[in-house]
């Protein structure tokens, strides 16, 4: 058995797991135990004193109508950017897999968007397609389309469910070339000599033996769907127009923020909390028993 | 069932060329070995026949077609992987069904077909198993069974036993033996390992840096090596090398030292004499043609091999035999039959066995024909 290193001193290992531990606390502990808190409390107008009111935040909230409409709206963007990022991700993988002179070029590029920012990307893509001065509903324009997402609450849902899917490309795309790459070549001439074409080989072979890339980036691609797409959000529609765009976490900040509503806003965060908590749930437990054939 | 035949087959990639022209003509049923170092371009050659690897120049046939354009899995042909490349994700039975579904087999049909193959393999109670669940033996067989159930023309095997021990790879070399004799098909088999070579061929294929050095039968091969590669390369331990200039029979060596050995060619220049380890016998000192200064001895049981190095000059001389004059410090191997009484430091008599010289011109590396 190999010896077990021991620290002689009880100070050095906390003294070096400290940043991880003070960046938890910080970022992470303290905000959610104070949204917990919060939760229960109502504050006065002038947010001098609060007022202890158990569940009449969630009662309230789960009866809000527009609330109960942004879970729909959230569902919506969710699978969209989910399934248009990851069906695009695997095109760009299948079509670089295939690359052989210059794949690591093409691997640079498709890896760019990652690098970008999700409030910068929203700008970009807002520029790209702003009614008035946009490229784009020039072009459409042209075509015989009058684009303004501005007005018209599908056009803003697709706008954001692009903006949001072509940054979470990059990830995926890179999951789903290494899943591919994983795969013995001598598989896919195995299979050949079988008789697939390569559309059946993809589909019997390739397809199956990606599936845990493919659930892992499932969950992750959700969870990015839910939480990080805040900032193209916050820049392309701000939820709007009405409350078209308005996903859950955009709501937490519009109710909390702007429209002063602390308890409200904090309930929220416990049920965003919860989610992504019982997301993670499924996700570790599907890594755990990942033993698909 | 079909010949196959290669003409001028080349192979280049890029500017580098792999493969330098080979001729073969495999008659239908033959049992065809292509041996050689790794990166010589043998599993580049099989691969080119499966369709894998693009022709660069030359001709494929396979029965009365060309195949250099066809694909893959209309040539006919049921390949075996050194990996095996069994679809993890399905059970035997589904990995050997595969190609039959994708031909659109009547589920009788497949059935029957499958359930044939998986008795012939010893497989039949592992039909739902996945491959995770098998030892490397049982892949190893239901990877001749998914090229079985095909019943193709010809059998391609890229090294199909270099991933079993050792004591498995015996018993796998007579098994494919047996089925391919039993099945009738013609197969390509490539393989580095020159006792799998030896005993699986009907001819052997021994190829060097992506030439053909000789076609021959295992035994042609053996006993008239064509080339000082296939000389070293068949046969364990290598046979015995000694380079000089051959001139009037008698063999001159760099360092001056003189071997005049009982048979030679009639030829001048510099060459390679090449004696086997098991065509040197031991002999009383007066019978020797020259005596060596043992350093390690190599007991295996049915035989033992023992090296050493010359020792000086010989201790006969008489006419019309190998002598070896002050060849000192040159090591040597030798086999033979059976337990040895001999251990490290002894000198002992050691002589050539009729016919035992091998001569090969330097340049070229060809043989030299026996006078």
């Amino acid at each position: 058995m190999a010896e077990r290193v021991v620290f002689r001193s009880v100070w050095l290992p906390w003294l070096l797991v400290a940043p991880q531990l003070i960046i938890t606390a910080v970022f992470f502990l303290w905000p959610a135990t104070e949204a917990i808190l919060q939760s229960t409390e109502l504050p006065d107008p002038f947010g001098l004193s609060t007022q202890f009111v158990g569940w009449d935040n969630f009662d309230y909230l789960f009866g809000d109508r527009y609330y109960r409409a942004s879970f729909l709206t959230t569902a919506i963007f969710s699978l969209s950017v989910t399934a248009l990022s990851m069906s695009m991700a695997l095109l760009l993988a299948v079509l670089a897999d295939s690359v052989v002179r210059g794949s690591g070029v093409y691997r640079t590029l498709l890896i760019w968007p990652y690098a970008v920012a999700p409030a910068i990307a929203g700008v970009m893509w807002l520029f790209m397609f702003q009614p008035s001065i946009g490229l784009f509903p020039y072009w459409l324009k042209v075509l015989g389309y009058e684009w303004n997402h501005v007005l018209n609450p599908g056009e803003a849902m697709s706008l954001v469910v692009i903006a949001s899917a072509w940054k979470q490309v990059s990830y995926n795309f890179l999951f789903f070339l290494a899943g591919m790459q994983a795969i013995p070549r001598s598989l896919l001439e195995a299979a050949a000599i079988d008789g697939a074409s390569p559309w059946h080989r993809f589909r019997t072979i390739v397809l199956p033996l990606l599936s845990p890339t493919t659930f892992f980036l499932l969950v992750i691609n959700v969870v990015y769907a839910f939480f990080e797409t805040f900032g193209v959000i916050h820049t392309i529609t701000a939820g709007g127009p009405g409350q078209s765009t308005m996903i859950m976490v955009y709501k937490v900040y519009a109710d909390g923020f702007v429209g002063q509503d602390l308890g409200s806003s904090a309930a929220q965060s416990v049920v965003l909390m919860l989610i992504v908590g019982v997301l993670t749930v499924v996700q570790f437990r599907f890594i755990e028993r990942r033993v698909h054939y | 069932m079909a010949a196959v035949s290669l003409h001028d087959v080349r192979k280049r990639y890029g500017k580098t060329d792999v493969i330098h022209g080979i001729d073969l003509d495999v008659s239908d049923g033959e049992l065809i070995v292509i041996v050689g170092p790794s990166g010589c371009g043998k599993s580049t050659l099989l691969r080119m026949v499966a369709g894998l690897e693009v022709v660069t120049d030359g001709e494929i046939r396979i029965g009365d077609r060309v195949v250099n354009r066809v694909e893959p899995k209309d040539r006919d042909i049921a390949m075996v992987f050194q990996t095996y490349a069994l679809y993890p994700h399905m059970s035997v039975f589904d990995n050997m069904a595969y190609g039959l579904k994708i031909a659109k087999l009547s589920k009788d049909e497949i059935q029957r077909r499958v359930d044939e193959a998986a008795r012939l393999l010893e497989l039949s109670g592992l039909l739902s198993r996945k491959p995770a669940a098998l030892s490397g033996g049982q892949r190893q067989r239901v990877a001749m069974g998914r090229a079985i159930v095909r019943q193709p023309s010809v059998f391609l095997f890229d090294e199909p036993l270099s991933n079993l021990d050792a004591l498995l790879r015996v018993q796998m070399r007579l098994e494919i033996k047996q089925l391919q004799r039993r099945l009738g098909i013609t197969s390509l088999y490539v393989t580095h390992d020159q006792v799998e070579a030896m005993t699986l061929a009907d001819r052997l294929v021994v190829m060097n840096a992506g030439v053909a050095e000789q076609i021959d039968s295992p035994m042609a091969v053996y006993a008239k090596p064509a080339t000082r590669f296939v000389a070293g390369f068949i046969g364990s331990p290598g046979m015995n090398f000694i380079e000089g200039e051959l001139h009037a029979g008698r063999l001159l060596l760099a360092n001056g030292d003189v071997i005049v050995p009982r048979e030679a060619p009639v030829h001048s220049g510099e060459v390679t004499a090449g004696v086997r380890p098991e065509n040197l016998a031991f002999v009383e000192p007066q019978a020797a043609d020259f005596s060596l200064q043992v350093v390690s001895v190599e007991s295996l049981g049915a035989e033992t091999l023992v090296h050493g190095v010359v020792a000086g000059r010989s201790m006969a001389s008489q006419e019309g035999s190998d002598v070896i004059a002050g060849v000192a410090g040159r090591s040597l191997a030798v086999r033979a039959a059976g337990t040895l009484d001999v251990t490290e430091g002894d000198t002992v008599g050691l002589q050539v066995a009729p016919g035992g010289w091998h001569w090969f011109d330097n340049t070229s590396g060809r043989r030299i024909p026996e006078a």
